[in-house]
């Protein structure tokens, strides 16, 4: 049967097995699905933070109980009902996680799981200790939900409304990670990579945060108002942990690992709970003993988790992600050729007391290819992040068609049409080569995060990927369209990084290396690109090592050692400077 | 507050810094030698203060099966290895460390318990018992993720800080334990009547932070240790084994959290889950200390014991809150100092 | 001659790409043999599979004893060193702590000798004794260079494999860290030197390998390869002119 089939077929089976539940299962099944529909949405959410964009939150838990205690008490002390409960909770949750966001985000790593641990412990210790949230016995007979005609009461009502819940949510982060808003959310673990190509990483992190704590927000509004009862029990740390090792056993990265490992982990649980105070004669939470030890033995045996294994069971879709047909997308025009497009002057960079770049100056014009050589650790590559802003100037001044651009960010520059490759790699290695040169073009589109889960933005997306398709075969790796990244030789992933970088329209365009690692055929192939690129008046900037395919190429060489320039000029002419064999090739000195 | 009531609070606040100071050295050493985030260091406090109340009823704590099992679990580990890559060298140096170790401590402890012995050798043997987890932990946890990053690693840590928090229930049981104070010695300093209980932790603590320094600038183990935590490749070249530090470290945290542990004891009522609030307090002091000074995180942990003391006469519901919150403005100052947009950050 | 060191179908891969591709090489006891090559071509990759700092296939023989399962430590324990292209010092501690910790490896062997041994590397390196107790971050990049040497030196290796040692380092320094190294090789340390800068190298080596894309593309006696028309146009390739 055709792969595509076959997986909705499967989607279908799971659809129908759980609109036909509430029919056949017992009280207690239907209880236990519901706690999974709960916990899922959470764990949605966290897929999204932690899977994808890499940003750990052990706090997760403490934004359910945001929503539950915000509806709880409306609707107990001021009678108001569950339904404006709901904006109410979402909205607190919203400033919770704004302010949170604001001040965590900023860390990096494992200082932000830090930082999630400690205001997890404090939202917790708030809900159990300030006067008016019922302390630790909670806050009784939250009323149920109801519409007109109908009362949410039993558990089988609010079976449906649980798990359309989860499944809008579900859908929603599908949409949103297939677009290019969730192209940028995954390119978040590669920070340095994202703002070279107009992401602005700050503000995504916590539009991510915000989603990813409002899907716990209405879980915690649906729990108050299920279970008729809020106590801080189920917001503390040891929640937080669950819901990451739910999407950890689900496969962190997998939308449907959420769904996976929540019932994993809950089915797990409530066995345990069952069974282990038999086995060891007394009573307590020892299930904390079983999940600690799994974790570790996951983490240990198998990090991939549940998703990837299942998904291997069914085939693979062959469908190219390239659309056939779109609406090209608008381009920048060249300035005229010959005029002076970047100007460096005097441009100096101090790590430490260390002079990577000392008062460096030169020039680049539009339509001209300009290499930039000297030996290892002559500040080449600094040199490029100081004009694409990765790296700020100590002293000096570069100027881009007339306007500084020194002090602006990295992702200010890409869009004035500066693109450049990294010499080191920045792609997403599990990413397909089309989606990676898509990344490039991020800057050419406008729709945002709320279109992309509503699944509105599907035209500006074609054009997106027919541009990086258009690029990936530009730059020859058409028949790579689709593989993943990490399977590409390294050469052949530098030049998807030329393709990426071409994705940006740029007027200028930067490359670190992009020789390094090819056979010849590929070299005289990007030779030739390069040249053809030149014509059409693009302005390029190249650091290379391989002195035949510079000398071949460039129309001028700039010659730097120990980060000042010792000679600038045409090709034959600097081959032949002294001070740049003496610097260039040096001497052991020990010879005859 | 008058100004007695203050000098009460300061004296409260100093006794429990020096202990925070403790652990928050321990923690950042075993964050700076294996980039593990230790947050169940708290567990080793409790195990260490049960131990020692455990043993002054004069029964065997549940310590020593702790100990049997994972030392054991240890050594299987360690023998699949070596199956595995069929080089059996390092298995003698596992049966003594996870196996005989054990066997020989808990034998002790199955004849001691019951003969009540004097004070000293209870506590000697309580953390006694308590360090060899340290080392068997990080060998069954973290050893073999010993290429993860530094977040895999926490993960791990909060995972195992739940496995132990179940072990702590149920081997000594959900409640408190209260161990009598070591000295009933007592001494008028200007106004403030000064407990002896409180001199013996603060003198202690100054007493074992002297001797890591020591440790670490004099021997060539304690500088290895040093080595192994600035430069990872270099230690491997000078030929440090990782593991071995790694152990050491851990070795090391648990020592020093049983310690804690012990004397805390006389001071606070420790239940199963007491320890790890208190090690996540040393762990504000560590964060203070930007997880890589030695003086600043002692002294964050010294400002996290008077900030506790005073919150808990200010607001003595909501000082958890105050403390932990603390947290979040240390780290961002830290992170906004370190700041570079240039620095790859891969996962 | 025995060989100090050699390697057969040696292969190194970093994920699904392979940067090491059956790569063979020998070090005859008490030569410099060199492994010159572009940028990424694989020179470092290559050292860290020797050095056991990389999971390599393969065959590695040190003095005829089998040592591709042996972690790096006991590698050099055994009498290998290297000394990295980042040089990987231990940058918050002094001089005198580096170089003691050069002969961990020894001590714990038994030996107690670390401070003559010490005072040797003193001797060979005077700067060094200068700057005994100031820390090693502190350092100018070619007392770097020689503080690497000389920590690796402590651990009295046998083979000593040196990557780029001339990198970022002016002309005079690059011309005293080789005298260096061709004074080491008449004690009779055998040396494996990976360098950019291949006219040094192959002027100091007796046999030479050229890495290009993992590969072993041509290896020669280090004179030979000097004159060896392919290797002057991509390696030598300026000095056209000269």
């Amino acid at each position: 049967m055709n792969a595509v089939l076959l997986r909705r077929a499967v989607l279908g089976l799971f659809l129908l097995a759980l609109a036909l539940a509430p029919a056949f299962g017992g009280d207690f099944t239907i209880t236990l699905l519901n706690y999974i529909g709960l916990y899922s949405l959470v764990a949605l959410g966290l897929v999204l933070l932690t899977g994808v964009a890499g940003l750990t939150s052990f706090g997760q838990a403490a934004f359910v109980g945001v929503g539950a205690y915000t509806t709880a008490i409306l609707t107990t002390r001021f009678g108001i009902s569950p339904w404006l409960g709901l904006p109410a909770a979402l909205a607190a949750t919203a400033v919770v996680a704004l302010i949170l966001g604001w001040l965590t985000l900023r860390l990096s790593g494992h200082y932000l799981a830090l930082g999630t641990i400690a205001w997890g412990i404090s939202l917790s210790y708030v809900f159990g200790n300030v006067q008016g949230l019922g302390g630790f016995n909670g806050i009784p007979e939250v009323p149920s939900l109801s519409i007109p005609g109908y009362k949410f009461e039993t558990t089988r009502q609010y079976f449906y409304l649980i798990w359309l819940v989860t499944l809008l949510a579900l859908a929603s982060i599908v949409g949103l990670l297939d677009s290019r808003p969730g192209r940028a959310i995954r390119a978040l673990r590669n920070p340095v990579m994202a703002e070279s190509f107009g992401i602005d990483t700050a503000r995504l992190k916590i539009w991510v945060f915000l989603y990813a704590a409002l899907l716990a927000g209405v879980a915690g509004w649906l729990h108050a108002h299920y279970l008729r009862f809020v106590n801080p029990g189920p917001f503390g740390l040891g929640y937080s942990l669950e819901y990451l090792f739910m999407i950890v056993v689900g496969g962190a990265g997998h939308v449907w690992g959420a769904i996976a490992g929540a019932a994993l982990i809950t089915g797990l649980k409530t066995w345990l709970q069952g069974i282990l105070p038999k086995l060891l004669g007394s009573s307590g939470q020892f299930e904390t003993i079983v999940f600690g030890i799994l974790i570790v033995l996951l983490l240990q045996y198998a990090s991939d988790g549940l998703m990837p294994w299942l998904d291997r069971l069914l085939p693979r879709r062959k469908v190219s992600r390239a659309p056939a047909e779109a609406k090209a997308l608008g381009q920048a025009a060249f300035p005229a050729r010959g005029s002076v497009i970047l100007e460096v002057e005097d441009a100096q960079k101090a790590f430490g007391g260390l002079m990577a770049v000392n008062g460096l100056g030169f020039q680049i014009k539009a339509g001209e290819i300009l290499g930039l050589i000297g030996p290892n650790g002559a500040g080449k590559s600094t040199m490029f992040n100081l004009i694409t802003g990765l790296l700020p100037m100590s002293g000096g001044q570069v100027r881009f068609q007339g306007e500084r651009l020194d002090g602006l960010p990295a992702r200010a520059i890409v869009g004035r049409g500066i693109a450049r490759t990294f010499q080191h790699v920045h792609l997403r290695p599990a990413m397909s080569v089309i989606e990676n040169v898509a990344i490039g073009a991020t800057r050419r589109g406008r729709k945002g995060m709320v279109s992309a889960a509503l699944r509105l933005e599907r035209a500006e997306e074609r054009q997106i990927l027919f541009e990086a398709a258009r690029q990936v075969r530009r730059v020859g790796l058409a028949e790579h369209m689709d593989d993943a990244v990490g399977s590409l030789a390294l050469g052949q992933q530098r030049i998807v990084e030329i393709a990426r970088a071409l994705a940006a329209d740029p007027v200028l365009l930067l490359l670190d290396e992009p020789a390094a690692g090819l056979r010849h055929q590929e070299k005289q192939a990007l030779a030739a690109l390069l040249r053809g690129l030149r014509d059409q008046g693009m302005a390029i900037l190249l650091v290379e090592h391989d002195i035949a395919f510079v000398m071949g190429l460039v129309d001028r060489l700039v010659v730097m050692d120990f980060g000042e320039k010792i000679a600038e000029g045409p090709p034959e002419r600097v081959r032949r400077d002294p001070k740049v064999i003496e610097a260039y090739l040096g001497s052991a000195g020990t010879g005859p | 507050m008058n100004f007695d009531i203050a000098l009460l609070l300061i004296q409260d606040g100093i006794v429990n810094g020096a202990l925070y100071a403790l652990l928050a050295l321990a923690l950042l050493l075993v964050f700076a030698v294996s980039r593990v985030m230790f947050v169940a260091q708290g567990e080793f406090v409790t195990f260490g203060a049960l131990s020692l109340a455990v043993l002054q009823q004069g029964s065997m704590p549940g310590t020593v099966w702790l100990l049997l099992i994972l030392g054991g679990l240890a050594f299987l580990a360690d023998l699949a290895v070596a199956w595995k890559t069929k080089r059996w060298e390092g298995l003698r140096g596992s049966a003594l460390l996870n196996l005989a170790l054990p066997i020989l401590l808990g034998g002790l402890a199955y004849w001691l318990a019951p003969l009540k012995p004097p004070l000293a050798v209870q506590v000697i043997l309580a953390v006694a018992l308590v360090v060899p987890l340290g080392p068997i932990v990080y060998r069954l946890a973290f050893q073999p993720l010993a290429n993860a990053s530094v977040l895999v690693l926490l993960f791990v840590a909060v995972a195992v800080h739940y496995a132990l928090l179940g072990l702590g229930l149920l081997f000594f049981g959900a409640e408190g334990w209260r161990t009598p104070a070591f000295t009933s010695f007592r001494v008028s300093v200007g106004p403030m009547l000064v407990s002896g209980q409180s001199l013996l932790v603060i003198g202690s603590s100054a007493v074992l932070i002297l001797l890591l320094t020591l440790f670490f600038n004099r021997t060539l183990w304690g500088k290895a240790l040093r080595a192994t935590a600035v430069n990872r490749v270099g230690a491997r070249l000078v030929g440090i084994r990782t593991e071995a530090a790694g152990r050491l470290a851990f070795a090391l945290t648990a020592l020093f959290g049983a310690l804690s542990g012990v004397l805390i004891s006389p001071i606070t009522t420790i239940y199963y889950d007491t320890g790890f609030l208190i090690a996540l307090k040393g762990f504000v002091g560590t964060a203070i200390g930007a997880m890589v000074s030695y003086p600043i995180a002692a002294l964050g942990a010294l400002f996290v014991g008077l900030l506790e003391s005073f919150a808990s006469f200010e607001a003595s519901a909501l000082k958890e809150v105050i403390v932990f919150s603390l947290l979040i403005p240390v780290l961002l100052w830290r992170s906004l100092k370190t700041h570079h947009v240039g620095e790859e950050e891969e996962e | 001659m025995t060989a100090m060191l050699e390697a057969r179908d040696l292969a190194v891969a970093y994920g699904k790409v392979e940067a090491l591709h059956k790569v063979a090489l020998t070090v005859p006891e008490g030569q410099i043999v060199t492994v010159i090559g572009p940028n990424g071509a694989g020179k470092t990759t290559l050292l860290a599979a020797l050095m056991g700092l990389l999971p390599a296939k393969g065959a590695i023989a040190y003095q005829g004893q089998s040592i591709v399962q042996l972690p790096t430590e006991e590698r050099v324990a055994l009498g290998l060193s290297l000394v990295p292209e980042k040089r990987e010092l231990f940058a918050p501690m002094s001089v005198a702590d580096n170089l003691a910790l050069g002969g961990f490896a020894r001590y714990r062997q038994g030996a107690r000798d670390l401070d003559a041994k010490r005072a040797k590397v003193y001797e060979r390196f005077p700067r060094l004794l200068e700057r005994a107790d100031q820390l090693a971050g502190t350092l100018s990049g070619g007392e770097r260079q020689m503080l690497a040497l000389g920590r690796a030196l402590m651990a009295g290796p046998k083979l000593l494999m040196l990557d780029e040692p001339s990198l970022g380092l002016a002309p005079r320094i690059v011309q005293e860290i080789f005298r260096i190294i061709v004074g080491l090789k008449d004690l009779g340390v055998s040396i494996l030197l990976v360098e950019q800068n291949a006219r040094a190298a192959l002027e100091v080596a007796d046999y030479g390998y050229v890495l290009e894309m993992g590969e072993i593309a041509l290896e020669g006696p280090a004179g030979d390869l000097a004159q060896n028309p392919r290797i002057v146009e991509t390696y030598l390739g300026l000095a056209e002119g000269h």
